[in-house]
């Protein structure tokens, strides 16, 4: 079967498209959310279970503990307190642990085991993702409900000390802090001496309920010099000292008859055995988590500590303090701590904590009536109201005791049933469904002929369809699939699925993987000018670039370096063939000129030597654009702070020449668009240009010459609007002329000015939404495709698989250029609220991505135009533009893929590899989009052939 | 073939690079907290200002260097300030090329100016003193199938070989690691560095095993 290789590609693409969907749905869980957007309060708390007509209580029992101070050591390994040298490390802390009245316990973190969700999951109690990130892309605050809001709203007056990311996360929450920032990591004395100063008087004083210190040291010291140090020791003693003299100043404030209360030491996440942490290996995992209280039972000797996960803690805290159980909470009550309570409560306790985890199984599993939980709580809660009956009743015999015990038992077998379904939902990566999708993804890369001019593809479907390895990789598929389901353990997103799409899709990517697998490329004798050279190692050394986090965060000087080597080479290429050929022509007398020889008219000499300085200097100029761009915006992390261009201009002082800069720009953005459109929409585009310096002054960037400075400011909604009526306009007029060349007339002229003005309506947009500093860029981006055009491509007969690299590298630097950064917090949101009133989503997020990804979009645009407008071009060309087009998008997101799962348990997974990831799949998406609107160029572009 | 120039080539190669060792260690004797890192600047000077003597000297007296037309003694000299000129307009060549590429323009423009030097001595230099001061016969040579003799195609390897070390001397800038010879311009300055020996290396070895194919178009 024969296939275009325009619609070979676009179909690539779309399988691409869902391939890497499927990773993203691996890679990052659905978060488990109630549906209800309130926090808990405690008047929806539900009743005490009673069978029977007498009026249920709603009443909560007795909060058990008065103070809580949390001391939380940040990688406090478990082995540091409970392992051999704990003894040596902690005395006193292994003292109480094996004499006092205490509870230990080995709490289990979740990956990522870094500090910001480890804060969370102990206050929420729910395991976080790094799409919460995404979610809360404007917000640094915690909004979920949580136990410092819980806390704060019952009245309980909280103090903090330590990692201000506590600050952050719950501002205004604290009565009292004092952040310390982790930034120094060299520093490990100092963070906590800023701590501990505070120590002493908040320990006098009588006005708080909770203190929180978060001591940051131990972990700089496993970042500087690993867990075996000899700085490691004397860090512990000094944070035991710190605990001795906490648990000595409470024992003195505790006085007879009031609530005790409670001292609880944990880490947030371990020490790998070199020191960092954020993966999954056992130390980093387990840590030491131990409550300390004159109400529990006084021990007489080590027992080996119990395991729990971390988030249990959170359910336990607020029920010892009387608040509601935070909403997303998966943790369980630990049960030891409620011992020393009468029966009554300790049933009333694990109701409530059953009761908040079987509403948020409701709402976050769609058959949560078959999970064995859900059944066993109910069951235990009809138990309970039994029980409760004849409690009312005044029944105090031993029967009703070992009934309660009996009751006791069911709510915690039910509560741990609820609480493992809730976390194998989150906190885990879906790793069939990454695999399946990095597959997909991977296979298309064996995309025939990928850089050769063919027109059509030969699709040997039908023999692929009869072979025998299609059956066997049907099978195999199935065989694996069913093999994975049905294993104990496994929650995927694919099993989920109903068999018969799930047999399609296998039956369908094996008749995939046949077809494609004998398509390679035959081995090809290339000739590689230096150009090509340079392509091939940029494109696959920036593909490689990715493994390192450092060149992830820094990837625009990737980009900007390749460019300049881009420049510079072409500059040679020109150099060469104007010089060279010249003396060639001039050693051979009766030569014509070499350049004259494809030109279907003799050029006077001066043309020849004019256009010959502007080839020269076109290289020169872009390099000079390209360095000036670069300062304009510094983005990426280890220089973005260095002052730049943009901020100079943005500050008050320059309003002025930020105006007539924003105004030449825009003069010049119309005379380079002008030139190719038809007058009504070069008529169109003067106003609509002359409408966006209207916005701007309204919105105060940029000001009129007759304008006051001290004038009101707008939203210019009226003014954006003025302007998208003339985008609308341009775009309409555009794609009225390219349906009139596909259908009335085959006029390549007309589509091309078809073509053209679509492009110059997207410009109008992209110069309304671009912040007024950022014009240049735009500018400068016109300015260099025309040049571009007009003297390096064309003259050099670059064929179509080099002007579409060049095009994409430009499209690449371009996106930095106007101050993108592979860091969530770059994108400017702002713009999703030009000419709206008010927050409407659709608008909002497609006005963010076009002006997020406007250099590669105009650069991808500028592509279509100049390929289907070349007339001596192959017809193919357009197609195999396209084609190259995919491919190198599909490298790099293919490669970073593996590379993604490789590295899942990388340390910056969260903070640099995800927002990237993110990146790379919506740039996938968009150049699809784009490749669509290849497919139906190429296709009008043989049908007005044919015709 | 030129079993003769090859080994002349060798041996030229080999007193270069000699000296680029020398320039390495006499100052580290001599100078008290001498080091390739800590006194980068230093180093460059050493190094740019030796390989420039040596070259000089060991291409004048084997007498590689371009005929001159006139043997007048004005005509010498007017070579001579050509060349000089030449010198420091590739300096600000290069200068100016690796701005471009994004090194502060004021900030660092010492450290800048200091590579820029090197890269002249390295590159440059030798151009000037194997095809004299004559911009045709450089873009004779650099351009495909220019080569007219073995010292040409040495030329081409070293100077590319220089460049390309260069160039790839500036990929771990960005890392951060925050190593010494990540400091601005140590990576790069090395890189050419190591380039320039790899070159020396490279080329005589290099003509040496394909003397075969190599044919030369006369003048």
């Amino acid at each position: 079967m024969k296939v275009r290789s325009s619609v070979f590609a676009s179909f690539i693409l779309i399988s691409e498209v869902i391939g890497i969907a499927l990773f993203l749905r691996g890679f990052f869980p659905v978060p488990v959310k109630s549906s209800l957007s309130s926090k808990s309060k405690l008047s929806d708390l539900p009743a005490e279970p009673l069978t029977g007509d007498a009026p249920n209580s709603s009443r909560l029992p007795q909060p058990l503990f008065k103070r809580v101070v949390i001391l939380l050591v940040d990688a406090l390994r478990e082995d540091f307190a409970f392992g051999d040298s704990g003894r040596m490390y902690m005395p006193y802390t292994r003292h109480v642990v094996e004499r006092g009245s205490s509870h230990s316990f080995v709490a289990k973190a979740r990956p990522p085991t870094v500090t910001m969700p480890r804060i969370k999951a102990l206050t929420t109690g729910s395991i976080p993702g790094f799409i919460d990130v995404v979610m809360n892309l404007n917000s640094p605050a915690l909004l979920e409900d949580n136990l410092i809001w819980q806390a704060k709203t019952a009245g309980k007056r909280i103090v903090f000390y330590g990692d201000d990311t506590w600050v952050r996360l719950f501002p205004k929450h604290f009565m009292e802090y004092d952040g310390t920032t982790s930034f120094f990591v060299s520093d490990y004395t100092e963070v906590d001496n800023n701590v501990t100063r505070h120590l002493d008087s908040t320990l006098k004083r009588d006005d708080w309920d909770i203190l929180i210190l978060h001591y940051l040291g131990l972990d700089h010291i496993g970042h500087i010099s690993g867990p075996y140090s000899s700085l490691i020791q004397p860090k512990l003693l000094e944070m035991d000292d710190i605990l001795k003299k906490i648990h000595s100043a409470l024992i003195l404030k505790e006085t007879e008859g009031s609530l005790p209360y409670l001292l609880v030491l944990c880490g947030d996440h371990g020490m790998s055995e070199t020191g960092s942490h954020g993966g999954s290996s056992e130390p980093e995992v387990n840590t030491p988590l131990v409550l300390i209280s004159p109400a529990f039972k006084r021990k007489v000797g080590m027992e080996k500590p119990g395991v729990v996960e971390q988030v249990d803690l959170t359910p336990t805290l607020a029920l010892g303090l009387g608040l509601p159980i935070s909403q997303n909470s998966v943790g369980r009550v630990i049960p030891s701590v409620l011992e020393e309570t009468s029966l009554r409560d300790q049933l009333r306790f694990l109701h409530l904590n059953g009761h908040q985890l079987s509403c948020l199984l409701k709402d976050s599993i769609p058959n949560y009536e078959k999970e064995a939980g859900f059944e066993q709580f109910r069951v235990a809660e009809k138990a309970h109201g039994n029980w409760m009956k004849r409690f009312m009743e005044g029944n105090t015999s031993e029967v009703l005791s070992n009934m309660g015990k009996k009751v006791l038992k069911q709510y915690l077998l039910a509560l741990s049933a609820m609480s493992s379904a809730l976390s194998k939902q989150l906190g885990k990566y879906d790793m069939y469904s990454m695999i399946a999708g990095m597959l997909l993804l991977v296979l298309l890369l064996a995309m025939p002929e990928a850089l050769s001019a063919e027109a059509a593809v030969d699709l040997p479907v039908l023999s692929a369809l009869l072979s025998l390895p299609f059956y066997l990789l049907c099978l195999l598929l199935s065989s694996v699939h069913v093999l994975v389901c049905t294993s104990a353990e496994s929650s995927c997103y694919f099993c989920s699925l109903s068999w018969g799409l799930v047999f399609a899709a296998v039956v369908f990517s094996s008749a995939m993987f046949c077809i494609l697998s004998p398509l390679r490329s035959s081995g090809s004798d290339w000739t590689l000018s230096e150009l090509d050279v340079l392509l091939l190692v940029g494109t696959v050394g920036h593909t490689l670039s990715l493994a390192a986090s450092s060149f992830v965060e820094e990837e625009h000087q990737t980009w900007y370096f390749l460019l300049s080597t881009l420049c510079l080479t072409i500059f040679q290429d020109v150099c060469r063939k104007y010089f060279r050929e010249q003396r060639v022509s001039g050693d051979e007398e009766d030569h014509l000129l070499p350049s004259k020889d494809h030109q279907p008219y003799a050029h006077p000499k001066e043309e020849i030597y004019l256009e010959k300085w502007l080839a020269l200097a076109t290289p020169i100029f872009t390099l000079v654009c390209c360095r000036l761009l670069r300062s304009l915006n510094h983005t990426g992390v280890q220089w973005a702070h260095l002052p730049d261009v943009g901020h100079w201009l943005n500050s008050s002082e320059h309003r002025t020449v930020l105006s007539l800069l924003a105004a030449f720009c825009l003069v010049l953005i119309y005379l380079l668009v002008q030139r190719r459109c038809s007058l009504v929409s070069k008529i169109a585009l003067a106003l609509g240009l002359l409408g966006v310096y209207s916005y701007r002054a309204a919105v105060g960037n940029v000001m009129f010459p007759w304008q006051h400075a001290g004038q009101t400011m707008s939203k210019g909604t009226v003014e954006a609007r003025f302007v998208y009526v003339f985008v609308l306009g341009i775009l309409f007029s555009g794609t009225k002329d390219l349906l009139r060349s596909q259908i009335i007339t085959a006029d390549a002229k007309l589509k091309s000015r078809g073509l053209w003005e679509i492009y110059s309506g997207l410009v109008l947009l992209v110069s309304l939404l671009f912040r007024a500093h950022n014009l240049p860029v735009l500018c400068c981006c016109l300015l260099i495709q025309s040049l571009m055009a007009q003297f390096i491509w064309k003259n050099l007969h670059y064929d179509a698989a080099q002007t579409t690299i060049m095009h994409y590298w430009f499209g690449q630097a371009f996106f930095y250029f106007q101050g993108n950064s592979n860091n969530i917090a770059t994108i400017d949101i702002s713009v999703g609220f030009v000419g709206l009133e008010s927050y409407v989503e659709v608008p909002a997020i497609f006005l963010t991505a076009l002006s997020t990804y406007a250099g590669p979009l105009l650069w991808a645009c500028h592509l279509v135009f100049y390929l289907s407008s070349e007339r001596d071009r192959s017809p193919v060309a357009v197609g195999h533009g396209c084609y190259c087009l995919a491919l190198l998008r599909s490298v790099p997101a293919a490669a970073y893929i593996v590379l993604v799962t490789v590295l899942r348990y990388h340390l910056f997974i969260w903070s640099v590899f995800s927002p990237k990831l993110l990146y790379e799949s919506i740039h996938l998406l968009l150049t699809a989009a784009v490749c669509h609107f290849f497919v139906t160029m190429e296709q009008s572009h043989s049908k007005s052939q044919g015709g | 073939m030129w079993d003769h120039e090859i080994r002349a080539m060798a041996s030229t190669h080999a007193i270069i690079a000699a000296s680029v060792f020398m320039a390495t260690v006499v100052p580290a004797v001599l100078v008290p907290g001498f080091s390739v890192y800590g006194s980068h600047l230093l180093w460059l000077y050493s190094v740019s200002g030796a390989v420039t003597a040596v070259s000089v000297a060991v291409f004048w007296l084997l007498g590689i260097t371009a005929p001159a037309k006139k043997h007048t003694l004005g005509y010498k000299l007017s070579r001579l300030f050509r060349s000089c000129v030449y010198f420091f307009l590739s300096c600000l060549f290069f200068h100016t090329v690796v701005v471009l590429y994004g090194a502060p323009l004021i900030e660092s423009a010492l450290e800048t100016f200091s590579l820029a030097v090197l890269l002249t001595s390295l590159t440059t230099l030798r151009c000037l003193c194997v095809l004299g001061p004559s911009v045709q016969a450089w873009i004779r040579v650099f351009s495909r199938h220019g080569a007219m003799s073995v010292w040409d195609t040495c030329l081409q390897i070293t100077v590319a070989c220089t460049a390309f070390g260069a160039w790839l001397g500036a990929f771990p800038i960005p890392l951060d690691w925050d190593r010494p010879w990540q400091v601005w311009p140590v990576s790069c300055s090395l890189g050419a560095m190591i380039g320039f020996l790899t070159g020396l290396v490279g080329a005589p070895a290099w003509i040496h095993y394909h003397r075969k194919q190599l044919t030369y178009k006369c003048k």
